[in-house]
């Protein structure tokens, strides 16, 4: 079964505002019974001062649709409209600590019911450009549409592409032989043929990854020359974080643990045990040994129980 | 009340009886059969044991047929990529719309390959039109594949019946068997199937073991070559202990057939008789008189399966749904939607599924919280209000989303 956060069982086993709203003035209603979620969402809104009073849900659909409605009442509560809609999906999922990327939609799907109730309430006819799809990447809870469109839009080509334009494939790469069957159908539709060997060989990819300036380790490191590896291959990923809006900084290094300060939208981001696992990955790869990466504010406990 | 598991059909407990059985071949008899020595004397005997209780269980003519594999899947796709190896100018198989993964997938993807795979539908009980199989049948079929009873609703598919008529049209078949095999009886030397998939999980027996039956004098092709063991049919060193376990647990098996169907099913028939009565707008699915006796998939209508299970784990019970968020694809149980289920049900069937281990207080307790849990989550649909269904519930709540 899933591995949902005791914060989604929770709401899941003690829902927060079921039912519907008796005086509602505003509804919206999202979701898809084919799909297997769909979601009623009743507001009572503060006519003069736009305050939701009141939120309530009426949801079909599994655990998780029903813990990310539950939690989505009890956010949105107290809020301007306006600010009910700054509020995100991710929002959502953070909200209830997490949830698996098969169940992000499920935080979509409230982030909807929201917009499509305001939507409702002001006299506006709200539409819904989403669509989903299949889900193909685990890592990055990618789906198939998604995917399609990135393809058709850019010109993908390649594997390697897809993973550079929607991060699809960046982790496990278990999915790469369902982004090949994608590429093939959309590239046959634009009346082209899907070339396998067009893809770089892993040899190039590795050469295209590992920016040339920085040398593979040969020799046993001292402590000093470690940790001054470590820096410079964390520096040269640093570009790539940051242009997700992150960051990261190496905090200390304990023998072959490195405690890096994970900052900016990495922050609390549910991608960010991955990202932490990509940069162990990488400094493994030049380090030539086992280097383990722990994000530094877990750092404080450990050196406790060292000191124990 | 200790936890109740009535998820047999995913997977069982091994039987005590078994694990003993396999303990000599972990600590003692831990030699390669293929050595000379005495680590090794005794394990030839523990496998031709075992390979004579497997047959006992099925029923064929000699123990040779029988052929040890790591679990069901490899077992079909032995199945499968061998009629097709032999026969290589028949480019089409025949097959159901309702198979285990382990089958469909490999249809795909042959399918992507150039091969033609005629799925046959199903009814809303889950039954096969024969007529329309017969006529599929030619010399361009390399195999026919049909479930001998399915994993989700528990139909059994005439496979007897299915095996003559393509025998007579000189067409290779296969049963995937795993859900059958050690509930129902079975004497495949009787029948024309030509080959059998069963999975020693599914009866008692540890998981990672599982047995292609292949008549004597069907052709065939070994998928994993490079080894004499299994007389060549099947390459690796024999995991010794599992197949000793699964020999016991055959055995045992046969020793309950008939407890299996007679108290096993009275068990499942008072649950589920039990739950239609007591939840309103449930109902059972597939073909309720030609059934597994230890299954039963009950639709729920207007609520989901996932949650239902969330409810019944909390009060300690065990089962599995075909619903779509417990897969983590979007759309419900391809068996749910081949039997054209509405939407509104499809999602929210659960499946209870016994074994010899199960008690009638276990179904008493599981009749005490299932209305409870159904009332439940109705409050929170949007497609009830009160104690029944809103009036036409598909237009009544219509959400705007492709």
């Amino acid at each position: 079964m899933w591995d949902y956060s005791d914060t989604v069982k929770e709401h899941f086993f003690n829902p927060k505002n079921a039912g519907a709203v008796a005086d509602a003035n505003a509804t919206g209603e999202v979701g898809s019974i084919s799909c297997g979620d769909a979601l009623r969402l009743t507001l009572k809104v503060d006519d003069e001062s736009e305050i939701i009073l009141e939120a309530g849900f009426q949801t079909f659909g599994c655990g998780s649709a029903i813990a990310s409605s539950s939690v989505l009442t009890e956010i949105i509560k107290g809020m301007t409209l306006d600010e009910a809609l700054k509020v995100t999906n991710q929002d959502i999922a953070d909200q209830l600590e997490g949830l698996p990327p098969e169940k992000m939609h499920c935080s979509v799907m409230g982030r909807e019911a929201l917009q499509a109730a305001i939507a409702n309430y002001r006299g506006e006819e709200w539409r819904d450009d989403h669509e989903e799809g299949a889900l193909i990447c685990k890592c990055f809870a990618i789906d198939a549409v998604m995917i399609e469109e990135m393809v058709w839009a850019n010109k993908l080509r390649t594997v390697e592409d897809v993973t550079n334009f929607t991060k699809a494939g960046g982790g496990c790469a278990a999915c790469h032989e369902d982004i090949e069957a994608i590429l093939e159908k959309v590239l046959a539709e634009k009346g082209e043929k899907f070339d396998p060997s067009v893809c770089s060989k892993p040899e190039d990819k590795q050469k295209a990854a590992t920016p040339e300036k920085i040398a593979a380790v040969k020799t046993p490191l001292t402590n000093l020359q470690r940790i001054k590896k470590i820096e410079e291959v964390l520096e040269s990923l640093r570009p790539a974080l940051m242009a997700d809006g992150g960051d990261a900084e190496l905090v200390e290094v304990i023998g072959n643990t490195a405690y890096v300060n994970m900052t900016g939208a990495c922050n609390g981001c549910s991608m960010a045990a991955m990202t932490i696992a990509g940069i162990q990955q990488r400094l493994m790869e030049v380090m030539g040994e086992f280097i383990k990466v722990v994000p530094a504010s877990e750092m404080k406990k450990l050196v406790n129980i060292e000191v124990a | 009340m200790s936890d109740i598991y009535l998820d047999n059909n995913a997977t069982t407990k091994v039987d005590r009886a078994v694990v003993d059985a396999m303990m000599p071949y972990f600590l003692e008899q831990y030699g390669n059969p293929s050595s000379i020595h005495k680590f090794a004397d005794g394990v030839a005997r523990g496998l031709k044991q075992a390979r004579q209780q497997v047959q006992a269980l099925i029923g064929c003519e000699h123990d040779s047929e029988i052929i040890f594999t790591s679990c069901g899947t490899e077992s079909n796709t032995t199945a499968i990529l061998s009629a097709i190896k032999c026969q290589p100018n028949r480019k089409e198989i025949i097959t159901t719309m309702v198979e285990h993964p382990a089958i469909l997938g490999v249809c795909d993807q042959l399918e992507k390959d150039g091969y033609t795979i005629h799925r046959l539908p199903v009814d809303k009980c889950g039954r096969l039109n024969l007529e329309s199989y017969k006529k599929m049948l030619s010399e361009n079929v390399a195999l026919v594949t049909v479930m001998w009873a399915n994993n989700e609703t528990g139909t059994l598919f005439p496979v007897i019946e299915m095996a003559e008529l393509a025998n007579a049209a000189g067409v290779m078949f296969h049963t995937d068997a795993v859900q059958a095999v050690g509930k129902i009886p079975m004497m495949l030397a009787d029948t024309k199937i030509d080959m059998l998939s069963l999975s020693g999980h599914k009866l008692h027996s540890p998981k990672g073991i599982g047995v292609l039956y292949l008549r004597r004098g069907v052709r065939y092709r070994p998928l994993l070559r490079g080894g004499h063991q299994e007389r060549g049919r099947r390459a690796g060193t024999e995991n010794t202990a599992s197949i000793v376990g699964l020999g016991k647990a055959c055995e045992l098996a046969l020793q309950h057939i008939e407890f299996e169907n007679t108290k096993v099913k009275a068990m499942r028939d008072r649950l589920e008789r039990g739950i239609i009565d007591s939840v309103p707008h449930s109902f059972v699915t597939g073909d309720l008189n030609n059934r597994l006796p230890n299954t039963t998939d009950i639709a729920f209508e207007y609520i989901e399966g996932e949650s239902i299970l969330m409810l019944l784990n909390k009060a300690g019970i065990a089962a599995s749904s075909g619903s779509a968020c417990t897969s983590g694809s979007l759309e419900p149980s391809h068996v749910m939607r081949a039997m054209d289920i509405p939407y509104t049900a499809a999602h929210g069937t659960i499946r209870f599924s016994f074994s010899r281990y199960n008690s009638m207080s276990e179904v008493d307790e599981v009749l005490k919280v299932m209305p409870g849990i159904a009332a439940t989550l109705r409050k929170l649909s949007p497609y009830w209000s009160g104690d029944a269904p809103v009036a036409n519930p598909e237009q009544a709540f219509a959400p705007t989303y492709s």
